[in-house]
Order: structure tokens, then C-alpha cells, then sequence
């Protein structure tokens, strides 16, 4: 908390207003904004501010966060209209006096901004999030897999996702479709599908090729405008349909 | 069927259609508009066995890529067992009467019932 | 009891204002479908009054034959334009082509796939698509 003590108690900070979008589901009909005057400084991250207003002005405030650096992808909200991590925007950069953060689109809200994630690790877990083959490099006499940096290369971006789940609020599929399997799921079928060690391409293909698999993408690319690693789930996605459609082998 | 084998239909349809509804347009422009659609000019289009085999081409290919265009749509617009078979039926129900009426008219217009 | 899923909702995903030309492209790309798809089903209604004879056909086509009947179809026009080029952009995209190469991202992480190519691609989509509705107003009103 010394940080954000420090940021308070900083005489060169601005002020700006901080509206959180504020919802208890056992005891809200519908959400309401609550505004806080907050100091800033270039510098100050989204989720600074959301900590400042709960340690000084209302410790009520319902938010989920660990690492504060893009790391444990804890603080997916909705910054100013469009998901971020909130430990990864600078209010600065919002070019903006008022800074609205509300919880993430086509997450069930638990309070305030903190959401639920049980639906994006659920597609998660359904792609075969490992490497799917026989043998193991594990056992005593058995000698390690064997991976060039070419290899390496073919899937490495799409091991940088965090599961913050913003793309799975970007996309306009699953702004309507509760089956979708998701950008999120679908980019880290392709991380295990890229894999040379991985064997289990078919059985995953198999998985995603349903009535709200895959084909329920349609490259509106708004889950890579927002993906705070760079993981790039658009490009992902249709490298993998281009197994399906014959394009890569 | 296969989600894939469906999307590969939609997209073979799709582009078979773009060739052949080219086809279709450009003949309108071989001459006036107004004159392209004059009764006389359109019966013998009809008559014309290989324009009206091409515009029964259209008619199913377009069909197809259009009904089940509707029916992606649909099925992320709401989900529901019910709903969703209901959609899937629903369409395919849409397509084939689409199909009965259009080539209705090009076999009768054809076969010179008019 | 059922858990409110917090969807964003039609409104969320046929909003194009927030994630650049793609999104729009989306929205088009859905729009123009179903402008079709209902033009298509008008159109085969429409011709199938060929049946009813010359009388018949001459009725109707004094219906579609308007100021308002040449309007709509230079807007299908457009809507048939703009839906096979962007639809032969999305079909390549969805086969991997001109998405770009996996590789390692570096900050700040612009996505490969949201490339110059698929934008000149929309672009291109929307211009040839104004072109030739105003070819085909031209052809329409210029009789």
C-alpha cells in the first residue's frame, strides 16, 4: 500500500474522477456509478486509483487483483468502454478527465468489477490445455522431446496468455453467445495444435469443430485489439481453421 | 453433418454464386436496362436452357449460403436446445420452399406454361 | 436459480464504434447478408410473376420500376458488392492467409492479424461497393 500512499501524498498530482461501476447481484437490481476525485500522476495505473479510493475515501469497493504488472491477469475490467487490465493502463494514457471502470462484458459479476471466470477456464480445460501424446519425457530411461527454435517460434506467442479474459469480453460472438467456446480457448487450442510435441491435433480439432466451436469466429479481431500480452487470438484462431480447411497441413 | 463440412458448403457456395450471379448481371447489360427486363427479353432468357440451368444454379446455391448465413446468426443471437433445433429445421425448412417456388417458375417458364 | 451472464448483448456486438474498421467490416459484413438474403427471397417473389403473362409482369415491374424501386436496388447493389470482396477477404483470412506469422510479440504488441492487408482489404470493400452503386444509379437514371 506504500505506493498508493505515495501517489496521495504527491503535491504535483492532478485530480481526476473515478466512476465505479458498483453491483452486489444478491442485493442490486441493476448497476449504479459511484464517482471519487482521485490524484494522479503520469504514472498512476487505472487500478492504483481503484486501490486509492478503497483505501481512503470507500474500502467497499469489490475488485480482484495480484501482481499489478500484466502478469497473473487478475484485473480485466472495462476502462473508459473497451476491457484493459487495470494494472496495465495509465489513467495518462486515457487522455481523459473521467475515468469509468466497470466490470467485464460476458463475465457473470460477483461484486463490482470483480467477475467470474469459471466459463473461460471450463473452454480452457476443454481444448486439452497440455501436451496430448503417449509417452512421457518423465520416466527414468526415457530422453527429453526435442524442440528447434523454428518450432519454438510456430507457437511461443500464443504461451504468452495470461487467462484475464478480455479478448472473451471484446469479442462479439460472445457478447450474444453463451456456447461459444471463445477467442481465449480457441487461441490456446492452437498453442497445443503448433506444438511439435503435441499429438493430440485431431482429437482437439475434433472438439472445436461444433455448432459453437470455432466456426462462430469471424475475424472481427477485436480479441487481439485488446490483448494485453500480445497474444494475437485472431491470428491463432485462423491459423487453426486453416488445418481444418485444408490451407495448412 | 460436421460444423466444417457445412462452413466449406457455405463457402463453395458463396463463391460458385459470385461467378455465376456476375454471369447473371452482365447479361443484363448487354442492353438497355429498361429493354433487359421487357417481357419478351426476359421469356427468352427463360427459354434459353443453359441461362435458365445457370439461374437454377443461382437459386440453390444462394439458398443455401444465404439460409444457413441466417441461421449462424440466429443460433448466436440465442441459445436452447428447442431454439436452436428450431433455427436449424426452421432454415433448412425455408431453403427447400425457396428453392420448390423459384424453380417453379424457371421449369414453367421453361417449358413454355406461361 | 439462473446466474445473469452479463452479456454485452445485440447492442455490444453490433456496436462498430470501438474496435477499428474490422469491427465495422463485422457489422457490415451481417448487415448486408441479411439485406440479401431478404432482396433474394423479394427477387424470386418478384420474377416469379412472369407466370401470370405479359399483363402480369408489366404490373409488376411498373411497382419495381420507381424512383424508390431504383434506390433499393443500388443500395443491393452495394450490399452485393461489399459482401463478396469482404467475403473473399474473410474466407482468406479464415484459411490463414495474410493473418500473419506466429512470432514473438514485442510491446506494444500490435496484433499481426489486424494488418495493412485486411485494412485496404475493408477499404477496398466499401469504395468498390459505393463505385458501382453509383454505376448503378447511373445505368438506373440515366435512361
Amino acid at each position: 500500500m506504500a505506493q498508493v500512499s505515495d501517489v496521495a501524498d504527491n503535491q504535483s498530482s492532478q485530480t481526476k474522477t473515478l466512476r465505479i461501476a458498483r453491483y452486489n447481484p444478491e442485493k442490486n437490481s441493476e448497476k449504479q456509478f459511484m464517482e471519487f476525485s482521485v490524484p494522479v500522476e503520469k504514472w498512476t495505473t487505472v487500478l492504483e486509483t481503484i486501490l486509492n479510493v478503497k483505501q481512503h475515501q470507500d474500502h467497499s469497493v469489490g475488485v480482484r487483483y495480484s501482481c499489478r504488472q500484466a502478469t497473473c491477469g487478475s484485473c480485466g475490467m472495462i476502462i473508459n468502454g473497451k476491457p484493459r487490465l487495470a494494472c496495465f493502463t495509465k489513467v495518462s494514457e486515457l487522455d481523459s478527465d473521467v475515468v469509468t471502470v466497470e466490470p467485464m462484458n460476458n463475465f457473470p459479476i460477483i461484486r463490482d468489477l470483480a467477475v467470474k471466470f469459471e466459463r473461460l477456464f471450463d473452454t480452457h480445460h476443454k481444448i486439452k490445455p497440455y501436451l496430448d501424446r503417449d509417452d512421457t519425457e518423465l520416466e527414468s530411461d526415457a530422453k527429453e522431446f526435442l524442440q528447434s527454435p523454428e518450432e519454438l517460434e510456430q507457437y511461443i506467442q500464443f504461451a504468452n496468455c495470461i487467462k484475464c479474459g478480455l479478448c472473451n469480453s471484446a469479442c462479439p460472438t460472445m457478447a450474444t453467445d453463451s456456447s461459444f467456446v471463445g477467442p481465449q480457448a480457441l487461441a490456446q487450442a492452437y498453442r497445443y495444435v503448433a506444438d511439435s510435441r503435441d499429438k493430440g491435433k485431431d482429437s482437439r480439432l475434433k472438439i472445436i469443430d461444433e455448432s459453437h466451436g470455432i466456426w462462430r469466429c469471424h475475424f472481427a479481431g477485436s480479441c487481439s485489439q485488446v490483448c494485453p500480452k500480445g497474444v494475437d487470438p485472431a491470428m491463432g484462431i485462423q491459423l487453426l481453421r486453416g488445418y481444418m480447411l485444408g490451407f495448412r497441413s | 453433418m460436421r460444423e466444417s463440412t457445412i462452413m466449406k458448403i457455405h463457402y463453395g457456395t458463396a463463391l460458385a454464386a459470385v461467378a455465376l450471379v456476375a454471369v447473371h448481371i452482365l447479361m443484363r447489360m448487354t442492353m438497355n436496362f429498361a429493354d433487359s427486363l421487357e417481357y419478351e427479353t426476359v421469356l427468352a432468357n427463360y427459354k434459353f436452357i443453359p441461362y435458365a440451368i445457370m439461374l437454377e444454379l443461382i437459386l440453390v446455391l444462394l439458398s443455401i449460403h444465404g439460409f444457413n448465413g441466417l441461421r449462424v446468426i440466429l443460433l448466436e443471437l440465442k441459445q436452447g436446445r428447442t431454439y436452436e433445433k428450431a433455427v436449424s429445421y426452421g432454415c433448412l425448412a425455408a431453403m427447400f420452399a425457396l428453392i420448390a417456388y423459384g424453380s417453379r417458375t424457371i421449369i414453367m417458364t421453361n417449358m413454355g406454361m406461361v | 436459480m439462473t446466474q445473469d451472464e452479463h452479456k454485452e448483448g445485440f447492442k455490444g456486438m453490433a456496436n462498430p464504434s470501438r474496435y477499428g474498421i474490422e469491427r465495422v467490416a463485422y457489422w457490415l459484413m451481417r448487415l448486408s447478408g441479411l439485406g440479401l438474403l431478404a432482396y433474394f427471397i423479394g427477387h424470386i417473389y418478384e420474377t416469379s410473376n412472369i407466370l401470370r403473362g405479359r399483363v402480369g409482369w408489366n404490373e409488376f415491374l411498373e411497382l419495381t420500376q420507381t424512383t424508390e424501386g431504383h434506390i433499393v436496388l443500388a443500395i443491393v447493389i452495394a450490399m452485393c458488392v461489399f459482401h463478396t470482396v469482404n467475403g473473399i477477404r474473410v474466407m482468406l483470412g479464415h484459411g490463414g492467409v495474410g493473418v500473419g506469422k506466429p512470432a514473438r510479440p514485442d510491446y506494444p504488441y500490435d496484433p499481426a492479424s489486424q494488418n495493412y492487408r485486411h485494412k485496404i482489404g475493408i477499404y477496398s470493400a466499401i469504395i468498390l461497393a459505393a463505385i458501382a452503386m453509383m454505376y448503378g444509379l447511373a445505368v438506373m437514371f440515366g435512361e
